[in-house]
């Protein structure tokens, strides 16, 4: 994939500025940068749900920016992608929800009649199985947690069949122990399936900890593009600007794991302090 | 003042304090007005009918004490008689459920050209909304007493006029549904490649479709009372039936007839509540 000068505008607004990067093969890249940087818009551009004011993208002698109606939403298949909020049904069960990831392969009117192949139900179980999420299976999406309705979300995004899969910011609203949960899960798709995983992540630690690239943006252009270990402190303050103390501070970072001890410690020190 | 306040602060006193006069005498004044009014009207009234409100009072009570006089009267041979008159309350409930379920549908389709979030083209969606207002603009009863001229006395002219007010008047709310119901499961779909048919059944029909039959037993409920009002200008049912005895003074019929209404509108009252809270209820 290979994706050339992309420019966004909302308006006056540059939300994208000429970005270009390639992926040869399957990698597993975490995109940073704070609160507007671009990240989202970018993603969103890739899966064709916001249109690019120019640029292109090539996959296999293809730009898939230009593509229309069946041949997009062909496209829009193969990138599976995870958002911040899940995007989940909320009325419809978990098993209906992650059968929705096969709409694209299903004639509207079979499809919108509910009549759903046993091998699709069967496909849906396995994946929900595999990230311990079968029993939940009859459940309304709405009555899940967060972590438990992302999980769902990258269920839906395996049944895709995805060459692809875009997260964005896929742990943004889950508490630690479910962001490393889901954080994990991407990186073991990406690890057994060969799948490019492209993820925007709020925070550096966890970048850093799961992704093999990380690209920096900062007010919508790249201003890093390496192996997260060449990536230094002076340039990643510089990249998060204001939102740096946030984005270092290992609480906020969401990946590490506290024991319950170290937690009642911390609390009992910020009485102490107050 | 109980507590002395800082100067500063006084002056926020000082003005809230006259803030609340002035709402005071306004609202006053505004009530004394309501009363000059109504007794001024009530006054030109009475001149214009030369006194007769006096008498038509008495009138207004006479006749319902002769309805139950008549009623009571009849003793035990009443009840067959409102057991007679329900094959009428029956093509009343016809026309309703037949005109809901139909405006019902119209309705759906309706709201879906005409939301905002579903719809990009703005020519459409100001043109679905037109039409809504214009459906929705004109009384059952006009609409009504057209067709039955057009068409002669049958329970079509009632069905036409009751559909087409019910699929102006449900679309509008189902517009605002479908307007206000959360993006993000659209969203999602989208990004799964699904089509714009997909992306409703869905994603936007599983989040509206409690409210959209909620608010059609509503409708049926007004649809029934609207049929019958129907049936006085000739469209059938228990409506026209009440008519002609009111005419003709028959007052314990008159009073059976209400009987089979009063008691229809209070039984789908409790129904609908039951149907929507097991709705509901089948949400959480």
């Amino acid at each position: 994939m290979q994706i050339i000068s992309i420019n966004k505008f909302f308006g006056n607004n540059h939300a994208v500025k000429n970005v270009s990067f390639k992926v040869n093969k399957p990698q597993m890249i975490g995109i940073i940068g704070r609160s507007g940087a671009g990240k989202s818009t970018l993603l969103r551009i890739i899966n064709r749900l916001t249109d690019a004011t120019d640029g292109s993208i090539e996959i296999e002698g293809q730009n898939i920016l230009d593509l229309k109606s069946k041949e997009k939403r062909s496209w829009q298949r193969k990138c599976a992608m995870i958002f911040q909020q899940f995007n989940l049904v909320p009325r419809l069960d978990v098993l209906t929800n992650v059968i929705l990831g096969r709409l694209n392969y299903q004639g509207s009117f079979r499809a919108s009649l509910k009549m759903f192949s046993p091998d699709e139900r069967a496909d849906a179980l396995i994946l929900l199985n595999n990230l311990g999420m079968a029993n939940t299976a009859l459940q309304r999406a709405e009555t899940l947690s967060g972590g438990q309705q992302q999980r769902v979300a990258i269920c839906r995004a395996l049944m895709q069949n995805p060459k692809m899969i875009l997260a964005d910011e896929p742990i943004a609203s889950l508490d630690p122990m479910n962001a490393r949960m889901v954080m994990e899960s991407l990186r073991k798709i990406h690890d057994e399936k060969n799948l490019t995983v492209i993820s925007n992540l709020h925070t550096l630690d966890t970048a850093k900890t799961y992704c093999d690239r990380i690209i920096g943006m900062k007010d919508g252009a790249v201003v890093f593009d390496d192996l997260p270990e060449k990536l230094s402190d002076k340039l990643a303050r510089e990249i998060y600007g204001a939102e740096a103390d946030e984005a270092f501070e290992p609480q906020v970072t969401s990946t590490e794991l506290k024991t319950k001890n170290q937690v009642n410690e911390d609390v009992e020190k910020e009485f102490a302090t107050a | 003042m109980s507590k002395a306040l800082p100067a500063n602060l006084e002056q926020i006193e000082v003005n809230l304090k006259k803030l609340t006069n002035q709402r005071t005498r306004s609202s006053l004044l505004g009530i004394a007005i309501l009363i000059l009014v109504f007794f001024g009207g009530t006054l030109v009234s009475l001149e214009a009918n030369a006194g007769s409100f006096g008498r038509g009072i008495a009138n207004f009570f006479n006749y319902p004490r002769d309805l139950f006089v008549d009623t009571f009267e009849m003793g035990w041979k009443y009840w067959p008689r409102v057991i007679k008159y329900i094959p009428e309350l029956i093509i009343t409930l016809n026309i309703a459920l037949f005109s809901t379920s139909i405006g019902f549908v119209l309705a759906v389709i309706f709201a879906i050209f005409s939301s905002r979030n579903l719809i990009r083209n703005k020519r459409v969606i100001q043109f679905t909304k037109f039409f809504m207002d214009v459906t929705r603009s004109f009384p059952t009863l006009i609409i009504a007493m057209v067709f039955l001229y057009l068409m002669g006395k049958s329970s079509l002219p009632a069905v036409i006029a009751i559909t087409i007010h019910t699929a102006g008047a449900l679309g509008k709310l189902f517009t605002e549904a479908i307007e206000n119901c959360d993006g993000k499961p659209i969203e999602g779909l989208s990004s799964v490649g699904a089509t714009w048919t997909q992306k409703i059944r869905f994603s936007v029909l599983p989040q509206v479709l409690p409210l959209f039959l909620s608010y059609g037993i509503l409708r049926l409920e007004i649809n029934v009372r609207e049929s019958t009002i129907l049936g006085f200008v000739g469209a059938g049912g228990i409506g026209e039936l009440l008519a002609a005895l009111i005419q003709w003074n028959y007052g314990a019929d008159v009073l059976a007839c209400m009987f089979l209404l009063v008691g229809t509108i209070i039984a789908l009252d409790y129904l609908s509540a039951y149907w929507r809270h097991k709705l509901i209820g089948v949400n959480q």
